[in-house]
């Protein structure tokens, strides 16, 4: 049989179970889309190729499978760039296939090209160029194994247009390899020094992350805490691995974390690292985090043990496995002592509340929200202080449940990621709280949603402001405030009325009732929240310090 | 010879034109330092050998592991025995084959 470069491309991504692509076409991708004329693979046409690989973000964050996005070359390609970054820093297993110039043209400067590989090299996983058309067979799979495999993260394959065209005759499909399973595996002499120094402690503490998503652990997690009464804290990546109702849950730790978790994060003799790499937003001063405690770090990524924090003992390897294998020799452990310190923590040092009749207050906003939509639905968020109160309260029970950037801290993330995650999921309700600041980022991509009529609710918390930076201007540059409040606030609710979305504001007393109202219903829709200007996100562990230096969020006793 | 400021790592690695890239690009962006490079193809050309001279500090660790971790890298070990006088003597490569 005899196929063109982008027809094997493509039917080689059907094999692999891609069933979406989000992209924008372009000179240098044309042969690929003519392939994906012909083929089941449905395609999204983004509005920006940013918002394309964030949609694809959407898909494998929601579902934990990679998604492909395409690009073409020269501005296709360097508009990936931002996303593509953010994959890499919160290990999404994304896959970018950019066109690019015929073979020939490269290095000549030639109209729409780019070094698409040199650019990406520092931000992805892995990058292919391909040089050949018979490389295709290797490169693809290879970048799907690559992708998925051990700590997942982005890789970018980019193809020139003469090897999409050239045609190649030949006998038969490869065969895919059935991937051996990710399985760790510990023998007993491995297992036999963790549980001594696990039963041994006296103050134990999981501190959890991402890397307990990404291996599917939440399950495994939850029978090992409840066997030994271990508290579990858990980092902004990690939110949703552990039910937030548990009495053993401690929330999140770090920068916005609550008074009683970093204090008694320092408290602890014993730190369960799992799934986590020790990023400076969870530890603080690292130097400072957690003094009085043995480390045992358990992660997949070798480079991550010991890279920041030195650890007593380490495993490299699959969490959630390695958590299978040591929950049968871990002894049932009331803790009671330990127990009754942590209830003590939690009502000496509480997490503030604003007071429930403040109906305007993000807070509660969110937390209404969280009564008002189904315990499954996927929320997503911007970058901000709203996503820093949907971190804190949002009462999250399964994983995968909370799309956020974290490590590249994108604002844009919000919106095109809710679009992947609902098309993934469309028979579940999407929540994308966002602000003022972020959601003009990637505004565009309501074109995109108005296509699609996905069931999204956008809901932006209005404050005039980029809000975390007027935060800190208050609190660390004693109040000099520049290029942090807007001169002008959009008209958020015309200008989804523009695109084709139903909106509305929602500012008055009673205006959350109809709040409810529209989430209970399907389809897109776009909420506008003014909320005070001057709220702040606390406690806050200022850049640098130890976490136990917290401004704010105190208790005043009555 | 040994010379205990310096280490050589050795590295085998799949031959083809991004390899290098990939190699220096991680020094670059992780702030490692390094201090020389000598790269060459070896037997039928599929794979090359790197030797990169680095100084023997605390970083050593994590560039190992950031080395195992790229894909094109096949094997990678760490020599405290070398010849330290290749690195120093480089400019001989060009030197030119008669006098005067």
């Amino acid at each position: 049989m005899k196929y063109n470069g982008a027809e094997i491309t493509i039917k080689l991504l059907e094999m692999h179970g891609i069933d979406t692509i989000a992209g924008i076409p372009g000179g240098a991708n044309l042969p690929l889309y003519d392939a994906l004329y012909k083929s089941n693979i449905s395609h999204v046409l983004a509005r920006h190729e940013q918002g394309a690989a964030f949609i694809a973000q959407g898909i494998a964050r929601s579902t934990g499978r990679p998604a492909v996005c395409f690009a073409t070359s020269g501005p296709g390609a360097t508009n990936l760039i931002t996303a593509i970054a953010d994959a890499k820093l919160d290990s999404v297993p994304i896959i970018a296939i950019t066109g690019q110039v015929p073979y020939s043209l490269i290095g000549t400067d030639a109209f729409q090209e780019v070094d698409t590989y040199g650019l990406t090299l520092p931000i992805a996983k892995h990058n292919f160029l391909v040089h050949s058309i018979n490389d295709l067979f290797s490169i693809i799979p290879e970048a799907f194994n690559i992708a998925q495999d051990g700590r997942p993260g982005p890789v970018v394959i980019d193809i020139p247009k003469n090897i999409q065209t050239e045609v190649l005759e030949f006998e038969e499909w490869p065969q895919l390899e059935k991937k051996a399973s990710a399985r760790s595996f510990l023998d007993v002499s491995q297992i036999q020094p963790i549980v001594k120094m696990i039963h041994n402690a006296k103050k134990p503490i999981l501190y959890v992350g991402g890397g307990m998503i990404h291996s599917n652990a939440s399950r495994a997690l939850y029978k090992f805490a409840e066997k030994n009464n271990i508290p579990v804290a858990v980092t902004l990546m990690g939110l949703g691995c552990f039910p937030t109702d548990h009495a053993l849950y401690l929330g999140l730790v770090g920068m916005h974390g609550a008074r009683y978790t970093n204090l008694l994060m320092h408290e602890s003799d014993l730190v369960l690292a799992f799934g986590v790499r020790f990023d400076d937003r969870a530890t603080g001063n690292v130097s400072k985090f957690c003094p009085n405690a043995k480390i045992l770090h358990i992660e997949v990524d070798e480079a991550e043990i010991n890279k920041l924090k030195s650890s007593h003992h380490s495993i490299q390897g699959d969490i959630g496995s390695i958590l299978e294998d040591l929950t049968p020799y871990i002894e049932n452990m009331p803790r009671l002592e330990w127990i009754q310190e942590i209830e003590k923590y939690k009502i000496e040092y509480p997490f503030v509340l604003p007071n429930e009749d403040d109906v305007f207050h993000p807070i509660n906003i969110i937390k209404y929200v969280s009564r008002n939509v189904p315990e499954d639905s996927i929320i997503v968020t911007d970058v901000g202080q709203h996503q820093m109160w949907t971190a804190q309260v949002y009462p999250f029970k399964y994983p995968r449940n909370l799309l956020t950037s974290g490590g590249l801290g994108t604002m844009g993330f919000g919106l095109p990621s809710a679009i992947g995650a609902a098309l993934a999921n469309p028979n579940r309700q999407t929540i994308c709280f966002s602000g003022d600041g972020s959601i003009l980022m990637n505004i565009q991509e309501l074109a995109t949603l108005a296509d699609l009529h996905l069931n999204i609710k956008v809901i932006i918390l209005n404050n005039g402001h980029l809000g975390l930076v007027r935060q800190q201007q208050q609190l660390f540059y004693e109040e000099h405030y520049i290029a942090s409040k807007f001169i002008r606030n959009p008209d958020f609710a015309t200008i989804a009325k523009g695109f084709g979305i139903p909106s509305c504001n929602i500012a008055e007393e009673g205006g959350l009732d109809t709040l409810a109202e529209i989430l209970s219903e399907k389809g897109p829709y776009l909420i506008n929240i003014p909320i005070r200007q001057t709220e702040n996100v606390l406690p806050m562990v200022p850049p640098g310090a130890a976490n136990t230096e917290m401004i704010g969020g105190e208790h005043h006793a009555k | 010879m040994q010379n205990n400021d310096y280490y050589v790592i050795e590295l085998v690695v799949r031959n083809h034109p991004g390899v290098m890239s990939h190699v220096t690009g991680l020094f670059a962006r992780r702030a490692f330092n390094l201090e020389g490079i000598l790269c060459g193809r070896i037997g039928d050309g599929t794979t090359s050998r790197i030797y990169l001279l680095v100084k023997n500090d605390d970083f050593m660790d994590q560039i190992i592991k950031q080395l195992r971790k790229l894909y094109d890298v096949l094997e990678v070990s760490l020599h405290d025995d070398y010849d330290y006088t290749i690195f120093n003597n480089l400019d001989t490569l060009l030197k030119p084959k008669n006098n005067g």
